[in-house]
């Protein structure tokens, strides 16, 4: 019995946090007042952050566009929250005409576990995204001087 | 401000799309820390980032707290004509560090 306890235990610990229903409303508004209310699809971006981040200080952080679009299409700005972060705004990139390949590479830090998502913005007027899910074991903003 | 790294190829051919890679010393203090005696430190961060190519604007970013310290960061160009590419990088204080390579398109 004991030992059956443990081990349920084990497997809720090793299981992603839980998604709070959907996205945090201070991040949904923040996605609403981007997209004016557009629907969001999944795809044409990428987002690459590993899955159990062991310190939350530096995060290695990629948003991509795997396939070329047309020029119609051109991503002009690619945005990225964090949920779990105490400011959810992470980063916010826009791409010129001459920019080649949009997307961008950095380090990010994060607050907690929780569900990182990146959204992007085509010259069509059509919004993507992408999110990640992801467990942080040490986490960042705690740290004192 | 301290004097930025920036690793771009010195000449590229004409169309191809090259990346630049920037690293910048900065302690981006995010404002969610207090100091020994438990007072708030303020917020301080480069907030602003932008690179500009022949005098046209390729790349912008608008950086948040949640931006690590000595921001790294790797966006692409695409090789038009040999020119400057200058990059700015701007902070809370107002303070902004100019940095520019030349480009050689071939």
């Amino acid at each position: 019995m004991h030992r059956r306890m443990l081990l349920a235990g084990a497997a809720l610990l090793a299981l992603p946090p839980a998604r709070a229903g959907a996205t945090k409303p201070e991040v949904a508004a923040a996605i609403q007042a981007l997209t004016g209310g557009a629907k969001l699809r999944q795809g044409r971006i990428k987002l690459d952050i590993p899955l159990l981040v062991e310190n939350g200080n530096a995060v290695a952080m990629t948003v991509s566009v795997p396939d070329a679009v047309s020029e119609a299409e051109r991503i002009r700005s690619i945005h990225v929250f964090a949920e779990g972060n105490p400011n959810p705004n992470v980063i916010n990139a826009f791409f010129g005409p001459r920019s080649g390949r949009p997307g961008l590479s950095t380090r990010i830090r994060l607050a907690t576990s929780q569900t990182v998502i990146a959204v992007a913005a085509c010259a069509d007027g059509t919004f993507w995204t992408d999110s990640i899910e992801l467990l942080v074991t040490l986490a960042a903003c705690i740290d004192e001087i | 401000m301290a004097r930025p790294l920036i690793n771009a190829p010195k000449s590229v051919r004409r169309g191809e799309v090259f990346d630049i890679r920037i690293l910048i010393a900065h302690p981006m203090e995010s404002g969610q820390r207090r100091d020994d005696v438990g007072k708030p430190i303020p917020r301080e961060i480069i907030n602003r980032f932008v690179c500009t190519y022949g005098g046209e604007e390729v790349f912008r970013a608008e950086f948040f707290p949640a931006i690590a310290a000595n921001p790294f960061l790797t966006f692409s160009v695409s090789a038009v004509e040999s020119g400057v590419i200058v990059m700015t990088w701007t902070d809370d204080l107002g303070a902004s560090q100019f940095e520019s390579i030349e480009i050689t398109v071939t």
